[in-house]
């Protein structure tokens, strides 16, 4: 049966559309037949990660509003036979997206796909509750950073309290990824632990990705990491975040300083 | 890591900078006026309209928008010669 979910943080810059793209690339990759979608009107970006923004012909607006049909709207990856991506409109505003037409599209994407993962746009207005509104699971990205931790909280009540299934009274499942993890700064204290995030937002945990080059890498080449450079620690992170959603159980290790003991202490010296 | 390794990895700046080129001289170009491949894939579509019924489900559309050029592919499936009369 098919999954909706919604890839969401209130605060932007934490990582969605690249979490998105990795985790779409990662289930994808396993045979799952996968489908991303930008729910950024007027800032789409998740074109650009995929590397399809110089073939994107029509969006999810197109859809919503006629006459442009689901299937002509939807844009294979070359790569990846088993993913497609629906682009956000880039030219049209927020208010072009309805709930009717949203409702719409989730359920005729939910009859092609096994995975349907809506990359939201940050903040809590129309783009993001619609979103989230159709959604039976949602990945709640965070950087451990006191602004972004507090604006997951925010986004964790709303998926409590506007989601259709929330209003139906079933629960909807919230997973906690976190992104950017840099394990140095954690062991100087210099960073929020894992813990200390846990603990404030009391969701579960679904992947650590730590911070890394070859993300950025990934963004320039419009190759998700999860295909660029699936061996790379960040990669495998999401592979292994992407084996949790299927529901496998997979070993969850805090990913470690890697640097050697005379590095670091050359860097204490250094700082 | 091999240093062939190395100076792979640091090239994908450029990549990046030509992507985002060609796509923003693109995006700025249409914001506020109409597209002309978009414009082009309309009329194209109404000019065969004219002469043949097409189902909207059997046109597949592909583009590719390049630096100095780009492609638009329409491909439009047209009935058997009994129902190639236009519509009334």
């Amino acid at each position: 049966m098919a999954k909706v979910l919604v890839v969401t943080s209130g605060k932007g810059g934490v990582g969605k559309t690249t979490s998105t793209a990795a985790l779409g690339v990662a289930l994808a990759r396993n045979g799952q037949s996968v489908v991303v979608v930008d729910f950024d009107v007027g800032l789409r970006n998740l074109d650009l990660v995929m590397g399809a923004e110089r073939r994107v012909v029509y969006d999810l607006i197109n859809v919503i509003q006629g006459p442009v049909k689901l299937q002509q709207a939807l844009i294979r990856d070359k790569r990846i036979e088993t993913l497609s991506l629906l682009a956000a409109s880039q030219t049209r505003d927020k208010d072009a997206l309805t709930e009717e037409g949203v409702a719409r599209v989730i359920a005729a994407l939910r009859d092609r796909f096994d995975w349907i993962i809506c990359d939201s746009p940050a903040g809590i207005e129309r783009g993001a509750t619609l979103a989230m509104r159709h959604a039976d699971a949602a990945i709640v990205v965070a950087n451990p950073e006191v602004s972004s931790v507090r604006d997951s909280d925010r986004i964790i009540g709303l998926l409590d309290a506007k989601t259709e299934k929330a209003e139906k009274g079933e629960r909807i499942d919230k997973h906690l990824l976190i992104t950017r993890y840099d394990p140095a700064r954690v062991a100087r204290a210099e960073m929020l632990s894992i813990d200390d995030v846990l603990e404030i937002l009391s969701i579960p945990l679904i992947g650590i990705i730590p911070e890394s080059e070859d993300v950025l890498r990934a963004s320039n080449l419009g190759t998700p990491v999860t295909l660029s450079n699936p061996t790379s620690a960040p990669a495998r992170a999401y592979a292994d975040a992407a084996r949790r959603l299927k529901g496998e159980d997979v070993e969850m290790s805090i990913p470690a300083d890697k640097k050697g003991l005379f590095d670091k202490l050359f860097r204490r010296r250094a700082a | 890591m091999t240093f062939f390794g190395l100076g792979r990895r640091r090239s994908s700046a450029p990549v990046a900078r030509d992507r985002l080129r060609i796509l923003l001289e693109y995006e700025r170009a249409i914001i506020g006026q109409r597209d002309l491949i978009l414009v082009l894939r309309e009329e194209i579509l109404a000019v065969i309209g004219r002469h043949v019924r097409i189902d909207p489900e059997k046109v597949t559309i592909k583009l590719d928008r390049g630096a100095t050029v780009s492609t638009l592919e329409i491909d439009v499936e047209i009935p058997n010669a009994e129902k190639w009369l236009a519509p009334a």
